[in-house]
């Protein structure tokens, strides 16, 4: 981000008001933006290829452009399915032990977490691994398909709404990378007391985090935006 | 004015329980509650963090030598001592370091903010921004627990458990990460305008 763009600059902080009950009608303040993070208002940021928007008073981002990923995103969304489908249904690694084999895969785990009395544990690891990746591919993949066919509407369908905010609400709890780290360290710590392979499923696993990084990078607040006619990116 | 929370457009003279025309969004001016939620979830990680850091978390039955119980710390050390020290950092870092940094620093924001504190305004923007990013790794030692008692069956050799302290582990990572997300960092920036003196609630 250029910090000379006159058109980024040319920011004010405006003073807020609290809305009055009274008032039924809104408006949409379209060439303007609030940082999320602290509240000031800027004028809505034209970006460049790849650019990113800074609030001048926290640092917070504002706007990024993505650099045409949204093109890539649909076709790097079911790469990322397919990526998911193997990842869950292939054993992630084996071990053997005097002459014993023994394998699983997540689902697995997470059913003999469940066995053990811990049925909370194994639905957090079932959310966190399997369920929430899943929606948020499914979502995205609706959103983009149902979108090409008719772009220019004036309002949105309810479906594509409750997508869109499920897709940023469940963002945090998606952590298809933290578990590949941890698949790695329980590898290497099994490494010491027995042979293991590692399954088909770990490779996947791999290819599905870098996928779903950056699958993930694209914020649906871009579909809601291009209904808008003073979008500011150059594209 | 009243920015949409999920899809950033800026309205004007919204009403009460209004919603965003453009993404069907609740429009509210800081997240309701914030701090008092916060606190609570706080609260709450901060007495699951005892149990989390002296309970077993994992329980090893293996044939040659008997019941070895694993604590966070425990696991920690077993890796120092194998010679392996970049997991034993990795562990060491994703599950004593930040768990310890969230709940620290989320004290000192939700302390400075109800105090209307300004100070070092930049810092504690930083501070909330990188809590956010780095709150989910401490999953790590919940999902590793997990492979473990998987994999690790081998009836009469060796067979883990997952211990409870696992349990009150995976409930610290969830409580801090969802007192992070209740606490609106807006709120820490109200100091700086007279005018906004009546937007907390």
């Amino acid at each position: 981000m250029d910090p000379a763009n006159p058109d980024f600059m040319a920011g004010v902080r405006i003073i807020r008001k609290r809305p009055t009950p009274n008032q039924l009608t809104m408006q949409e303040v379209p060439d303007l933006v609030a940082c999320e993070e602290c509240d000031a208002i800027y004028r809505r940021p034209t970006l460049g290829r790849k650019e990113v928007a800074r609030c001048r008073c926290c640092g917070a981002e504002l706007d990024r452009d993505t650099g045409g990923l949204g093109r890539h995103v649909l076709p790097l969304a079911i790469a990322g399915l397919i990526m998911y489908i193997i990842a869950n249904a292939f054993p992630i690694a084996e071990m053997e032990l005097r002459g014993f084999v023994s394998r699983t895969t997540l689902i697995g785990s997470v059913f003999s977490l469940y066995t053990e009395g811990m049925p909370l544990v194994a639905f957090l690891v079932l959310a966190t691994t399997i369920l929430f990746p899943l929606i948020q591919l499914l979502a995205l993949i609706y959103l983009l398909t149902s979108l090409s066919v008719s772009e220019k509407r004036s309002g949105y369908p309810i479906a594509v709404n409750v997508l869109g905010r499920l897709i940023q609400s469940l963002r945090p709890w998606v952590m298809v990378e933290v578990f590949l780290l941890g698949a790695i360290v329980a590898f290497v710590k099994m490494t010491s007391i027995a042979t293991v392979l590692p399954g088909v499923a770990l490779w996947a696993f791999g290819a599905l985090t870098f996928l779903l990084t950056s699958v993930l990078s694209f914020n649906p607040r871009h579909i809601w935006r291009t209904s808008l006619p003073e979008r500011g990116n150059k594209a | 004015m009243v920015s949409c929370h999920h899809c950033a457009i800026l309205w004007k003279d919204v009403n009460a329980h209004g919603r965003c025309g453009c993404c069907g969004a609740k429009l509210y001016m800081r997240k309701p509650g914030s701090l008092y939620r916060t606190w609570a979830l706080l609260i709450a990680a901060c007495i699951m963090y005892i149990p989390a850091n002296t309970l077993p978390v994992m329980i090893t039955l293996s044939f040659p030598r008997a019941e070895q119980q694993d604590t966070i710390m425990s696991g920690i050390v077993y890796f120092w001592n194998s010679g392996s020290w970049v997991l034993a950092l990795i562990v060491f870092i994703a599950s004593f370091l930040v768990p310890l940094f969230k709940l620290a620093v989320i004290i000192l924001l939700l302390i400075t903010t109800q105090r209307r504190s300004s100070w070092r305004l930049l810092e504690r923007a930083k501070l909330y921004r990188i809590v956010d990013v780095i709150g989910r790794w401490s999953m790590l030692d919940v999902f590793v627990v997990t492979l473990l008692t998987g994999l690790v069956q081998i009836e009469g050799f060796a067979v883990v458990h997952p211990g409870p302290g696992i349990a009150a582990f995976a409930a610290v990572v969830v409580l801090t990460m969802s007192a992070s997300i209740s606490f609106d960092p807006r709120l820490m920036w109200d100091v700086t305008e007279h005018e906004s003196e009546d937007l907390y609630e």
